[in-house]
């Protein structure tokens, strides 16, 4: 098993024709995802890579049975797109854009929510499972199918950690990016509960960062209901208060969400927290020894 | 982006919320011709330092006056003065007024609510934080609901909860529903009035004013945009922002280029792990093309502190090889005068690695290495 996208999700690509919808509904045809649909308003009709074109979510979806939609709209449109992909019935909505206005947010996961939809991100990577299907910007290659579930709020810094974790031998189960917002759709405890109840899924990986406190609720969560080991990476410990580190989540303020904080909070909780990214894999498989 | 004091209060007038109104001064002078039109029948001034930082009180940042002289004098000291590393360039000469309350009324954007709380204290005029800490009872707090906005009850929840008379309801009504409506209108993540006051004649005041606005919708907002305050922000980071690359100045001396915010964070947490002290945050963004690299390593060379530079990037989508070579054609741009250590991983890392060494530039494996070789090139071994 795995988490979230499989070998039979069926994907849309809002967004197909710009450059970054183009370039990815390419990549991850080539890497093996049922790419079965592309959505731009006024350019229905068309196709991409192959892949029909449809002015509308809902013919989309009507036309080509998808289960999950991913977007490349820009940050102007992607609150619109979430939403038309929502009231369509998509059921997983996966929002790469990233620099969307946090007051809309707000209402977008909100009727997300009341769609009884998912979301992914904004501002996140994608997820991947591994040798079944790439719903994301990750390089592809970088991932085996293995043991562990990754659960992230960063891109390149997840790179790295599942690098390490394939050259360990451990691989990836599924790897899930949740986004560097300060408001996302999905938080670090829902992909817990999912990798918590999958049968493949033997350790969990998590990689956290500053600001927020997201990885204190997740802290808790696991001492609660996590029996798989976790093994954890928290990044910012040199960030200084009050300044946004990239990404519009990572910013400590009133002296919350620092690391210390996070770091102290996982340890409590049993998790095994790593003092560089390569290292989770290292710890990671001393616990599955 | 944290805007000012006066800045804020504007944005909360146009809602309607009743501010203590003052004149801006960057002189003493100015400030001082400001007195006689402000001081009013109260014959009192308030100089108050516009700084994006908190503890002004504390920091002597704020003083009050009696005279034009005085007023002058009060300027002099605050201008120029350092409240927690932040300069002060400008103060607000604000009328002396009659406090018989304060209150502490704010609305933040709240994360772990997933969504716009409001909180509110009868501890006014000190800082929320700690009010939270010492005694968090004494906070109200309401969220607003996600898609309705901010309810009535709920603002009616939050008088009762600090006790407002019924007499006075209805003012404190209107200037919490201001202070919400400005905030959605403004696309803030705060917006907080601290103290709100009543005067011993029953009127509201908001007293002082301090607004965030998420730079997410500066693009949409020029009018947002234009409270910028380009004196006081640090140039090498407006250069970065400009173009595409989030920068951010510490206090190290070993300049960060990296691909990606949470990998840039955790390449400056490995150089302090290893004994060294990162100048810099910095992520090339998505795209690390010649010219972004090269942009990159100038803003990180602004620095003079800056004694070697750690390159860290992991080639995805974007092919290390085509890294290499912005690298090198950077390098011949670019005058680096410090030692270099490079890491570079990912897609294309052996072709990237050659086209490095061709040029003589030697990379190491992992970014633990990179680190210590960073952090010994810095202290010059």
């Amino acid at each position: 098993m795995s988490i979230l996208v499989d070998s039979d999700t069926r994907l849309l690509v809002q967004g197909i024709t710009g450059r970054e919808g183009t370039f990815h509904a390419g990549q991850m045809i080539e890497y093996g995802t049922q790419v079965v649909a592309g959505v731009t308003p006024g350019r229905g009709g068309g196709s991409v890579h192959g892949v029909p074109v449809f002015d509308t979510v809902s013919e989309a979806a009507r036309e080509s049975s998808a289960n999950a939609s991913i977007i490349y709209v820009p940050a102007r449109f992607a609150p619109d797109a979430v939403l038309e992909a929502a009231d369509a019935g998509i059921p997983l909505i996966i929002c790469i854009t990233e620099n969307i206005p946090v007051n809309e947010m707000i209402k977008v996961r909100a009727h997300v929510k009341s769609k009884c939809a998912r979301l992914i991100g904004p501002n996140c990577p994608g997820l991947i499972t591994p040798g079944e299907a790439k719903v994301g910007i990750m390089p592809g290659y970088i991932h085996k199918r293995g043991r562990v579930g990754l659960v992230s709020r960063s891109g390149t810094l997840t790179y790295e950690v599942v690098w390490a974790l394939t050259e360990a031998g451990l691989g990836q189960t599924s790897a899930v990016g949740i986004g560097g917002d300060p408001i996302n759709g999905t938080s670090f405890i829902d992909v817990l509960e999912l990798f918590e109840a999958d049968d493949e899924t033997e350790g969990i990986v998590l990689l956290g960062e500053i600001g927020g406190s997201d990885e204190e609720e997740a802290a808790a969560y696991i001492a609660e209901h996590v029996s798989k080991p976790v093994s954890a990476f928290i990044a910012g410990r040199t960030a200084p208060p009050g300044k946004r580190m990239g990404h519009a989540g990572a910013i400590i303020s009133g002296g919350a969400g620092t690391a210390e904080s996070k770091i102290e909070a996982l340890e409590a909780a049993g998790v095994a927290v790593a003092d560089r990214p390569a290292a989770v894999a290292d710890l990671m498989a001393k616990q599955l020894a | 982006m944290n805007i000012h004091e006066y800045q804020a209060a504007e944005l909360m007038a146009q809602q309607g919320i009743p501010t203590n109104a003052g004149v801006v001064a960057t002189t003493a002078a100015a400030a001082g011709n400001a007195f006689d039109q402000l001081a009013g029948a109260s014959g009192l001034v308030a100089v108050k330092a516009q700084v994006h930082t908190g503890g002004r009180g504390k920091a002597g940042g704020i003083k009050l006056a009696r005279s034009s002289v005085e007023t002058s004098e009060a300027a002099s000291a605050i201008l120029g003065m350092d409240i927690s590393g932040h300069t002060v360039g400008k103060v607000l000469v604000a009328p002396g007024v009659d406090i018989a309350r304060e209150y502490y009324l704010g609305v933040i954007l709240d994360r772990a609510a997933r969504g716009l709380t409001i909180m509110a204290s009868a501890e006014g005029g000190v800082e929320i934080e700690e009010v939270a800490r010492v005694s968090p009872e004494k906070i109200v707090r309401v969220t607003a609901d996600p898609l309705l906005g901010l309810l009535d009850y709920q603002i009616r929840e939050v008088a009762f909860g600090l006790k407002i008379e019924p007499q006075l309801m209805s003012g404190f009504s209107n200037i919490l529903r201001a202070l919400y409506d400005t905030f959605v209108a403004n696309g803030a993540s705060l917006a907080e009035i601290n103290p709100l006051i009543l005067t011993s004649d029953d009127h509201w005041l908001a007293l002082d004013s301090k607004m965030t606005i998420d730079d997410n919708v500066l693009p949409y907002r020029p009018d947002l945009e234009e409270l910028r305050d380009l004196d006081i922000e640090n140039a090498t980071e407006l250069r970065a922002k400009a173009n595409g690359i989030s920068f951010v100045k510490l206090d190290g001396n070993i300049g960060c280029v990296v691909n990606g915010a949470g990998l840039a964070m955790a390449t400056m947490d490995a150089i302090k792990l290893f004994g060294g002290e990162p100048a810099n945050f910095l992520d090339v963004g998505g795209g690390a093309t010649a010219d972004q690299v090269a942009l990159a390593l100038e803003l990180v060379l602004e620095d003079d502190a800056v004694e070697a530079i750690l390159v860290n990037i992991f080639g995805g989508i974007t092919r290390a090889d085509l890294v290499a070579e912005g690298f090198v054609e950077a390098r011949e741009r670019v005058e680096v005068d410090v030692p270099v250590v490079i890491r570079l991983v990912g897609t294309n890392q052996a072709e990237g690695r050659e086209i490095l060494a061709n040029a003589g530039i030697s990379t190491v494996e992992s970014m633990a290495e990179a680190a210590q070789a960073a952090v010994a090139a810095a202290s010059g071994h």
